[in-house]
């Protein structure tokens, strides 16, 4: 019996990423991790790309992992555990290890996913190795200190696309990736948001039985690079999926649902204006590029309503 | 009872993979190695192995994978060439750094620009401080032979260390050969059953792999890494006398072809080693001395060794297919190394550098023949005309 998705019992599980480790308070991926190793009740092996969660949790010779996990490179979480289930597979063929039902994670960063790790998602994804792949998107290279990525929004500043005299901010709407990775046929993937934390660890039981490779993206709040309260993580991503900028949805064997419609689409003006990183679009002069970043959030929900069927 | 096969290195090789029956194979098609991952993919589609392959989409992911699977405690080979081996760089360190026993049959091709599918030893000679064991093969038995050998030396204990098997693109890896190959069940018996003593899959045991380390540990973990380099030096010796002794080929750290009582000698690696065999043949029919040093530990490098097997020469040349681009004089790796270990210690005799054979140019016998009369002609002089020499090339 799977544990109850209830608050009571899961706290009762022992704990797989244990405090103690260095990432920064408020960080959205800790509390992703945390939920994702909640929802599975079987043993689980892990790799980590390169990134912040990878390097605030296992500063040798401390490690804040209770459960089998690896490091091997930034760009290839999947490759890797890619090679880790096919040795699993070729040992408990071989019967020299024991079947124990030992569900297979990658954990990365959009920086480790979407850009570099792509390929290798790919690859992996294609090959058709049971995985679960978790991006924790948090919009930018946070871990070598905020630099844009293909995740984040139109319109932000970080480092490498800061808000300048000429050009204010991140050029280009962020790439779908979660489309992407639908559009490979693998039986699950999903987006979701720590807010809505049933919800995702739902999705998580889904993808790690789902029989193949499954993807979930998982919008994190990074509030170093986002720029806001450390206690407003969860209230931030809630606004991120009211303002439809973050839709909660998923797609199982190619069939596409909302798992969650807010009862009231909010503005994205609502989620931006509570963090410094968009600070520069409430100038006069740049409102114009809240009105693209409306339009194509708009434009994104549109087209999602009609993938799944609701418009 | 083994048998004789007319074979190409490359289905040796893939018939070593076969015996071997690795649990994991990751590799990446890339010329002139292709031939053995086709040869091997028969094999899996045949059932005549249980192992998984994964047919990943880069030789980055090649790699890596490799490194997952090693991690998780199965036997775990790979194969590559030039280009391939070099999208694979970050994580060949890695596999070394991790202690991970792979086996890679590195088919020597040279890398680009400009791009070229054949045979020089460019690829391999970047990968030299990396931390993997090197060994190189005159021909497709010695391929064949030291791809079982290697999975005892990356797998010892002591070891714990990736292998790369060496042996030239297209002129070894397409040449036909006769090739002994030994019984299955002798392969599987000298290699034997694998123990690792950590595995990923170890769910009850749980460990972190490949975790951040900074100057407070690093630094000691690098140096383990030089403490199974040199138990590598001994246990490749080990190894070698056991295989020997069960499958009677001789193997050493390198072969010495009429050296005992040679005034010069040529050292190169590879296949041209077979052919300058022809010329020191030709040559000590005139009454010449001359003789031959055929490397085949290149890491760990055998210093000692090779300098005590060259001492009573009068000159050397030293044959490199590769440059050290801006290195002393613009030679080559082997070259360069190996003049270091003779003069610390302490043997001054004239010695040469040849590069040759970039891109798969043809190295003739009656180029290698003009490099042993260089040398005579130093050994009487006691000095040589050039310190590199680069062989059949128009400047």
């Amino acid at each position: 019996m799977a544990t109850k998705l209830a608050l009571k019992e899961l706290i009762k599980q022992p704990t797989r990423l244990t405090p103690g480790h260095r990432l920064c308070a408020g960080c959205g991926a800790s509390i992703i991790v945390r939920q994702v190793l909640m929802a599975i009740d079987d043993p689980v092996v892990i790799t980590n790309a390169t990134g912040c969660l990878e390097v605030a949790t296992t500063i040798y010779p401390y490690t804040a992992w209770n459960v089998p996990w690896m490091h091997n490179a930034f760009e290839n979480a999947a490759s890797t555990i890619s090679g880790i289930e096919a040795a699993y597979r070729a040992l408990v063929r071989k019967g020299k290890i024991p079947d124990r039902n030992v569900k297979f994670i990658a954990f990365g960063g959009d920086g480790g996913t979407y850009d570099i790790g792509l390929q290798a998602l790919s690859g992996a994804a294609e090959r058709g190795h049971q995985f679960l792949y978790i991006c924790y998107d948090n919009g930018a290279y946070m871990n070598t200190g905020i630099q844009r990525s293909s995740a984040t929004p139109m319109g932000a500043h970080t480092t490498t696309s800061p808000a300048g005299k000429k050009i204010p901010g991140k050029q280009q709407f962020r790439k779908d990736l979660t489309a992407i990775m639908a559009a490979h046929g693998i039986p699950y993937v999903a987006q979701a948001a720590p807010s809505h934390w049933r919800d995702l660890m739902k999705k998580v039981r889904k993808a790690v039985n789902c029989g193949g490779p499954a993807f979930i993206n998982v919008l994190s709040s990074c509030n170093r690079g986002w720029r806001h309260p450390t206690d407003d993580t969860i209230e931030i991503t809630q606004l991120a999926v009211d303002t439809c900028y973050w839709p909660l949805y998923e797609v199982e064997n190619g069939e596409w649902r909302l798992t969650y419609k807010p009862k009231e689409k909010k503005p994205v003006e609502e989620w931006l204006k509570r963090q410094g990183r968009f600070r520069h679009l409430f100038r006069p002069e740049n409102r114009h590029i809240i009105d693209e970043l409306q339009a194509e959030v708009d434009r994104r929900w549109e087209r999602l309503l009609h993938l799944c069927g609701e418009a | 009872m083994s048998k004789f096969e007319a074979l190409t290195g490359n289905d040796a090789v893939a018939t070593a993979m076969r015996q071997i029956n690795p649990d994991v194979v990751a590799a990446y098609p890339i010329t002139p190695q292709t031939s053995t991952v086709q040869k091997f993919s028969e094999f899996v589609a045949d059932g005549l192995v249980d192992t998984e392959f994964v047919t990943v989409e880069s030789e980055h992911s090649a790699m890596s994978a490799c490194v997952g699977a090693s991690a998780a405690g199965a036997r775990v080979m790979t194969a590559t060439s030039a280009n391939g081996l070099a999208l694979m760089w970050e994580i060949v360190y890695i596999a070394a750094s991790n202690r991970l026993p792979i086996v890679m049959s590195l088919v020597n091709r040279a890398l680009s620009a400009p791009i070229n599918i054949h045979c020089d030893h460019s690829d391999v000679m970047g990968m030299r401080d990396s931390g993997w064991i090197i060994l190189f093969s005159e021909n497709a038995q010695e391929a064949y032979d030291n791809i079982i050998q290697a999975v005892r030396i990356a797998e010892h204990p002591d070891v714990l260390l990736p292998v790369a098997v060496c042996q030239d693109g297209f002129i070894t890896s397409h040449g036909m050969e006769r090739v002994e190959i030994y019984e299955d069940e002798d392969v599987r018996a000298f290699i034997g059953e694998y123990r690792p003593q950590w595995s990923i899959l170890d769910v009850d045991h749980p460990k972190t792999y490949g975790p951040l380390d900074f100057y407070d540990y690093y630094y000691e973990h690098k140096r383990q890494q030089v403490e199974a380099m040199k138990n590598a030096h001994r246990v490749i010796q080990e190894v070698a006398e056991e295989f020997n002794r069960k499958f009677n080929r001789n193997y050493g750290l390198f072969e010495a072809y009429r050296l005992d009582d040679a005034e010069v000698a040529v050292v190169v690696v590879n296949s041209t080693a077979g052919t300058a065999k022809v010329v020191v043949d030709q040559l000590r029919a005139e009454g010449l001395k001359v003789g031959l040093l055929k490397p085949r530990v290149f890491r760990p490098f055998p210093a000692k060794e090779l300098v005590d097997a060259l001492r009573h020469l009068k000159a050397v040349a030293v044959m490199d297919r590769s440059i050290s681009f801006g290195s002393m004089g613009n030679a080559g790796p082997l070259f360069l190394e190996l003049a270091a270990a003779m003069a610390l210690h302490g043997v001054h005799i004239p010695m040469a550098d040849y590069v040759f054979g970039l891109g798969g140019r043809d190295i003739l016998p009656s180029e290698i023949e003009s490099v042993y009369r260089d040398m005579l002609r130093a050994a009487e002089t006691g000095q040589v005309e050039r310190m590199v020499t680069y062989l059949s090339v128009r400047e």
